[in-house]
């Protein structure tokens, strides 16, 4: 049975397409990308970009144990929604994912209960404790595709050390959420006038900074390959830029949230608008876009953090950290850095495709004839206002709620299957 | 010197007498003392070597006398300020074979438990006149102390993770020993020798002397073990190392393996010995890349399954029980030429 996506402006970052194709789906590839294609159903991509399924290395979908707050099943249905076809959990779940066991239950879950492709990454220390490190060889045999400490940053240097150079050992990426917890103090937001004025205690940016530096630091002395989270400081881009220089084998991720608010947006004390690392200042966002722009940042990732409303609507700084992300992500994209004209929508897509898969070396974030059928439609002009309750994640902190954003998913097909269908005036037909 | 004189002065022809001492010896050693590998020429490694099969005939006689008079009258300290049985053990029975009377100091046995300083201990030696002192040490360097400001012949028998040239020593025997069998050639050299060490190579002192002595011999080493215990610039000592067990034991002549310590799990350079035996262990499985006649070593004491399964530990590859009785000749080979050729 085969689906012809047609009309549609093709973008395929691998190879540098940017132009009117058709796609032909048969089971779950892609069989032919071509022109004028007819298949036994059609999706009229019309006014649409038709590009691979989009790739998020970095996401909490909190199984086993936070189940309230979003499963491996609720999880894909928003990957799925925002366009996701790949995602890689995070491992700090409880129990954590820090031995074989546990990574195969990721996977059994996935493929019993998600409608996309979930690769885990896994604890790089048991129980993510910062003292001893996981059994990574058989992590890898089982399926982690990175591993991570984070929710975390193991505060040890000596443990750091090891850690990167037996994740090297057994071919696998450290993914680095950089934080000095002795500077934590009960920080609740960023440090600086926002927080005096509200008084809640502050997350100096060194706090991020300090520990960038020495993980850079360590990966080079380990000559080993290292992935830095959730930048989201002038200082901390700095570090980045200077390491590379030197030739270490880092990357950088940014966040959506990170590029498109400060910290003016908690003045109302909203603990949607609380997450680790804080949203910064004017400073920050100004040269972190103009990271993304010069291509320091080498990928965009949301940290996607669920949390249900009653953990979330208390007093500020008793409420935990983290926002959601997949489904506001693209649209935070277009209308935050490709409409000012900060990145072309083709370094855009890149940038949530081919860009995060190849930092881990996943098999993801291209479409090419013969290759699996992840596909992500969506239309970059359609405006559209977030509205929480119509999010697949189970849960609703976002502080994007009402926002007016540019770029829909009109649909979404993972190994060929449609996985997301937007109903609306512009909807993705199958007819 | 009065040492030599008193060689020479043995009657060859008494029972158990001094073998008669080949001229290209006593040109072939002029060291006072036996500190490490790294400084030793290819000539002074080869001159222990020659020296050492006449030791071996005196463990292996038949009439019971396995002793020469050789260091008759001397006296070898034994200074162990680090626990150790069979190195220990190996020194004292060289020493005794060699006629020579022996005097042993242990941790547990010594003053240095009442907290007399090293110092003070090597002034005690110093008192008793000793011709040899061989130190063993948790300290890099402690036997340099002792050379520098003692009149003996100081054997290293293992400083911190510095060296153990007696040991790189006999296992150089062992191996070239086995390659003239295996080649019916009674001068056959380690040149090109594939030779794999195993495991822990950062905190080894056996695996740096080693280095030195295969090297220095002309022979190919590869070192493998977790990057964690991979000591930095290890390349510049003329080695390849890996992390890939297949790649290392590929073709090799030689496979040996070091002890894995217990309690290196603990400080994170190891997450468990469980994936430290699926990635390194020497077994049945890991030697199907090796050759059939590759002979397998190891400094001892054994891990027995961890890295080294203890079916090839007892099996026919396995030479690790020559190693020792080549220690012991391999010992009396070297305080011999340190006592009688300088």
């Amino acid at each position: 049975m085969s689906v012809a996506i047609k009309n549609g402006h093709f973008i395929e970052p691998t190879s540098g397409i940017s132009k009117k194709r058709d796609i032909l789906i048969e089971g779950d590839r892609i069989a032919k990308i071509g022109k004028n294609l007819s298949g036994d159903e059609t999706i009229d991509a019309t006014g649409c970009v038709v590009c691979p399924g989009l790739v998020d290395i970095h996401v909490h979908f909190r199984e086993p144990g936070q189940e309230s707050k979003e499963t491996i099943a609720t999880g894909s249905r928003a990957a799925a929604r925002g366009g996701f076809t790949s995602v890689v959990t995070m491992g700090n779940t409880s129990p954590t994912i820090d031995n074989a066991g546990m990574v195969e239950f990721v996977n059994r879950r996935a493929r019993e209960t998600a409608c996309i492709k979930i690769r885990p990454a896994a604890c790089a220390t048991k129980g993510m404790q910062g003292e001893e490190i996981t059994e990574m060889a058989e992590l890898k045999a089982v399926g982690a595709v990175a591993v991570t400490d984070d929710g975390k940053d193991i505060q040890s240097s000596w443990v750091m050390r090891r850690v990167l150079e037996y994740a090297d050992m057994c071919g696998l990426v450290y993914l680095a959420h950089c934080e000095d917890h002795s500077l934590m103090q009960g920080g609740a937001m960023n440090e600086g006038y926002n927080a005096t004025r509200l008084g809640i205690p502050g997350m100096p940016g060194a706090m991020e900074e300090i520990m960038i530096e020495r993980n850079a630091r360590l990966a080079e002395l380990a000559g080993a390959r290292i992935h830095i989270q959730h930048i989201t400081t002038a200082g901390g881009i700095e570090i980045l830029r200077n390491a590379k220089a030197r030739g270490v084998r880092i990357t950088g991720e940014a966040t959506p949230h990170h590029w498109t608010l400060t910290d003016d947006a908690i003045a109302t004390y909203d603990s949607n608008a609380k997450m680790n690392p804080p949203l910064r200042e004017a400073e920050d966002v100004a040269a972190l876009k103009e990271a993304i722009g010069d291509g320091t940042i080498d990928c965009i990732a949301t940290d996607h953090a669920p949390h249900t409303q009653s953990e979330k609507e208390v007093e500020f700084a008793s409420a935990p950290f983290g926002i959601l992300g997949l489904e506001t992500s693209l649209a935070l994209v277009i209308t935050g850095l490709v409409e000012p004209g900060v990145i072309t929508l083709e370094r855009a897509i890149e940038l949530m495709t081919s860009a995060p898969a190849n930092i881990l070396e996943l098999d993801a974030g291209t479409l090419t004839e013969g290759g699996l059928a992840d596909v992500t439609i969506f239309d970059p002009k359609a405006e559209w206002t977030v509205d929480t309750e119509q999010f697949a994640s189970k849960s609703r902190n976002t502080p994007f709620n009402g926002a007016t954003l540019r770029g829909r998913v009109m649909a979404t097909l993972c190994n060929g299957t449609v996985v997301y269908q937007h109903d609306g005036p512009k909807a993705a037909t199958i007819g | 010197m009065a040492n030599r004189a008193r060689a020479e002065a043995v009657d060859p022809h008494s029972e158990g007498g001094a073998p008669p001492v080949p001229d290209s010896e006593k040109g072939g050693w002029s060291r006072w003392h036996m500190l490490g590998i790294e400084d030793l020429s290819r000539s002074e490694i080869e001159t222990v070597l020659d020296t050492a099969p006449q030791f071996s005939a005196v463990q292996r006689r038949e009439s019971g006398i396995k002793k020469v008079p050789l260091l008759q009258g001397r006296l070898v300290v034994n200074l162990f300020l680090e626990p150790s049985t069979r190195t220990r053990v190996s020194f004292e029975l060289a020493a005794k074979r060699l006629s020579a009377d022996t005097l042993t100091f242990t941790p547990s046995s010594s003053s240095v438990v009442k907290g007399e300083s090293l110092h003070d201990t090597l002034a005690t030696i110093e008192a008793m006149h000793s011709d040899i002192i061989v130190i063993r040490s948790t300290f890099a360097g402690a036997p340099n102390i002792l050379a520098n400001r003692h009149p003996s012949h100081i054997i290293n028998a293992g400083d911190g993770y510095h060296e153990h040239p007696t040991q790189a020593l006999l296992d150089a025997f062992t191996m070239r020993r086995h390659i003239r069998k295996m080649r019916q050639d009674p001068e056959a050299s380690l040149d090109g020798v594939r030779v794999a060490i195993i495991g822990d190579i950062a905190y080894s002192r056996v695996a740096r002397s080693n280095i030195w002595c295969l090297t220095k011999l002309g022979a190919k080493v590869v070192l493998c073990g977790p990057r964690t215990l991979m000591p930095a610039e290890i390349k510049k000592m003329g080695v390849e190392a890996t992390s890939n067990l297949k790649e290392a034991l590929d073709g090799a002549d030689v496979v040996y393996a070091l002890r894995i310590q217990l309690e290196r799990q603990g400080s994170c350079l190891l997450p468990s010995l469980r994936e430290y035996i699926q990635l390194f262990r020497v077994d049945n499985d890991s030697l199907k890349v090796a050759p059939d006649h590759a002979l397998v070593m190891h400094p001892g004491p054994i891990n027995r399954d961890v890295e080294l399964a203890a079916e090839v530990a007892d099996g026919p590859r396995s030479v690790i029980m020559e190693q020792v009785s080549n220690g012991v000749a391999v010992r009396m080979a070297i305080m011999h030429l340190l006592a009688n050729h300088v």
